[in-house]
């Protein structure tokens, strides 16, 4: 086991700049989930880190010792690929057993590893067929397979479950968690779903455009966003935003927004942001802090209502989504199953400051 | 399919219907060549009796039946380990230069085996002239002995092998290059990790993923370079001594050249059972290796 430092991490393919100087300290044992938009860099971090990629600029420690000129056999490390990259004309004991073979282990060992492996993993009784006899979820864990019988020190994931349905995902997420609690191995994992980011995560690290826009736990970078890129990736649907003016009403700071209503601010978040008073901002507002009306948990005893009439409405059962305009935007909220929203029907929903995100439009950071 | 008209709804007669042309083609170009050449095997010198498998046991009674058999064995044999050598090893070099510049190599590499073989045979022959030609000019030029290339023994077979080589190498390099290529890059990463060094790759990863490639390939080759005439007939017409003929060569020389067409017809049916079973077995291993891998 052991820690794994990037410094100043720069890689540029001829003309494209994939990755733009990373620093990430990750420590031994954690699970880090880089995640962010398509391109923005991640599998070539994780590339670098394997070895697979020669680093332009930067240095990738593993432990106490500096890899980037080490070759990825020589790294400790094991990684599974998106499309799984198993060798298809060897069995899955095969497979799984390559790199101990290839390192002469004791033959032995090999079989008690290789065992152990598949039992963890529920596919003992697959040993003998080849990848093409097996579904995708088995590949999956075969892949996966392949990379714990190294018991490297670091393991790398890359999107390895986006090849899978939306039921079988949600079960390896269960079951890569549970082997993380049991193995506890430094792990970088890739993914440009968020759900896989909040779930799985010691620490999210959101990326875009090939740098860090924020690295912390899930809840941090789910509750405080940094900038409005995060503020906008994480969470589904999306946090909407919209223009709004800071002004100084009756004593208290109020976010108006624009073709909304008025939003007094908490007075911790008034303080920090009372020197932007007058200026226009925008404001960000999760769907899950715009509700209906009658609600009956009483959370809305410090909403602000407003009557907005209903554009699209989504059921899903568990909640409904509801889509309105205010002004040019199209904001969407989520109500209970109580209420029964038509699309073109007025109705008053309930906008809660205590949440409210503002934004500085010439920076993009999150005041 | 339900709204197909009847006469395609039966499919059988209108499948068979189909294929005619290509039967007739099969038929009047492989089938009816090969038995009439059958049936001619079967005539007298004349070809007015029908002498059964006399022209057989005629030939095998002849030294010079026997040489040609172990000639033409030891001809293809070498010249395809060659070509397959020579191939994968070209292959695997154009594999490894980027993309962009794969391309004018391919096409270089190809030359040799686009230009019609009777025509690049002539060039090699003036090459191996004894006295003029440029190779044995630049070897006096380094004090070497100038070598007999087509009058020596040794030397006539080395030449045509040699030529056949050149001739042949660049389809083996085409169809390595097609195999590599169909190797997803991702075996290789994940063998990376794995730990396997080049060498490794290659046995573990690259052969097995291009054994039914390198069979078939290796199979067509065989049988080509058995039939070899054309390099043959340019560059020695069979001599020294007849120690340089293949089938085709020396079948040509017993039926068209000294006039017993169904001894020649006799010479070259030899080959056809020996093909016929060492096509059945490569055909049948890729059979097994498809159905394992897909
Ligand atoms: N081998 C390469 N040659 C040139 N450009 C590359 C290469 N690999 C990646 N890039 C570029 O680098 C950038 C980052 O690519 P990368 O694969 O790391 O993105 P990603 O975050 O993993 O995206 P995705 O979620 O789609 O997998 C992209 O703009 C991509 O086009
Ligand atoms: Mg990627």
């Amino acid at each position: 086991m052991a820690d794994v430092t990037l410094q100043n991490l720069i890689k540029t393919f001829d003309t494209v700049e994939a990755v733009r100087g990373i620093d990430l300290r990750i420590p031994n044992n954690e699970f880090v989930v880089l995640v962010g938009p398509s391109g923005c860099g991640k599998s070539t971090v994780l590339r670098m880190v394997a070895g697979l990629e020669e680093v332009t600029s930067g240095d990738i420690r593993i432990g106490d010792t500096r890899v980037n000129d080490v070759p990825p056999k020589d790294r400790n490390i094991a990684m599974v690929f998106q499309n799984y990259a198993l060798y298809p004309h060897m069995t899955v004991a095969q497979n799984m057993s390559f790199g101990l073979r290839l390192r002469k282990v004791a033959k032995s060992e090999i079989r008690d590893k290789v065992q152990r492996a598949a039992d963890i993993l529920g596919i003992a009784e697959l040993l003998d067929r080849r990848p093409r006899e097996l579904s995708g979820g088995q590949r999956q864990r075969v892949a996966m397979g392949r990379a714990i019988v190294r018991d490297p020190e670091v393991f790398l994931f890359d999107e390895p479950l986006s090849n899978l349905d939306a039921k079988l995902r949600g079960q390896m997420r269960i079951e890569i968690q549970r082997l993380h609690q049991q193995l506890r191995t430094t792990t970088i994992y890739v993914t440009h779903d968020q759900v896989e980011a909040m779930t799985l995560a010691d620490r999210v690290v959101v990326m875009n455009a090939g740098r860090i826009e924020q690295a912390g736990i899930p809840d941090e970078v789910y509750h405080r966003p940094r900038t409005r890129f995060v503020a906008g990736f994480m969470g589904s649907p999306a946090m909407n935003f919209l223009d709004c003016q800071l002004t100084e009403e009756n004593g208290r700071t109020v976010a108006r927004l624009a073709a909304g209503p008025a939003l007094p601010l908490p007075a911790e978040q008034a303080a920090r942001v009372r020197s932007y008073t007058g200026r226009k901002l925008v404001a960000g507002l999760r769907p899950e802090n715009i509700r209906e009306a009658a609600s009956h948990d009483g959370t809305n005893s410090s909403g602000v209502p407003h009557d907005i009439s209903i554009d699209i409405v989504e059921p899903l059962g568990r909640e409904t989504i509801v889509y309105f305009r205010l002004g040019d935007a199209t904001l969407c909220a989520r109500v209970g199953t109580e209420v029964h929203p038509r699309a073109g029907e007025q109705t008053s929903l309930v906008f809660h400051p205590d949440r409210l995100h503002l934004i500085d439009p010439e920076t993009d950071l999150v005041l | 399919m339900r709204v197909l008209p009847p006469l395609l709804r039966r499919k059988p007669a209108v499948a068979v219907l189909m294929c005619v042309p290509l039967f007739a083609l099969i038929l009047g170009l492989v089938a009816y060549p090969f038995f009439h050449a059958l049936f001619l095997a079967t005539l007298n010198k004349a070809e007015t009796a029908f002498v059964g498998l006399d022209n057989f046991t005629f030939l095998f009674g002849r030294q010079t039946f026997w040489m040609v058999v172990r000639q033409s064995l030891l001809f293809a044999l070498v010249a395809v380990v060659f070509k397959a050598l020579i191939g994968l090893a070209a292959a695997h070099a154009i594999n490894t230069i980027p993309t962009k510049g794969q391309r004018k190599w391919r096409g270089m590499m190809l030359i040799p085996w686009v230009i019609p073989p009777a025509l690049s045979t002539l060039g090699w022959w003036w090459l191996f002239e004894p006295t003029y030609s440029a190779i044995n000019w630049g070897l006096t030029k380094f004090a070497l002995p100038a070598v007999p290339w087509l009058s020596d023994t040794f030397w006539a077979r080395f030449s045509i092998i040699l030529v056949n080589v050149w001739v042949g190498a660049p389809f083996f390099l085409i169809m390595y290059l097609a195999a590599l290529k169909s190797i997803p890059g991702e075996l290789y990463e994940a063998a990376d990790m794995d730990g396997a060094g080049p060498w490794q790759k290659f046995f573990y990863i690259t052969l097995p993923m291009i054994r039914n490639i390198i069979a078939i390939t290796t199979l067509f080759s065989i049988i080509v370079t058995l039939a070899n005439f054309d390099i043959v007939r340019v560059l020695t017409q069979g001599g020294p001594l007849n120690s340089t003929h293949l089938f085709a060569t020396y079948a040509f020389r017993v039926g068209i050249e000294s006039g017993d067409i169904p001894l020649g017809a006799a010479v070259s049916l030899f080959m056809f059972p020996m093909l016929a079973i060492l096509a059945f077995i490569i055909l049948r291993n890729v059979r097994r290796r498809a159905a394992s891998l897909a």
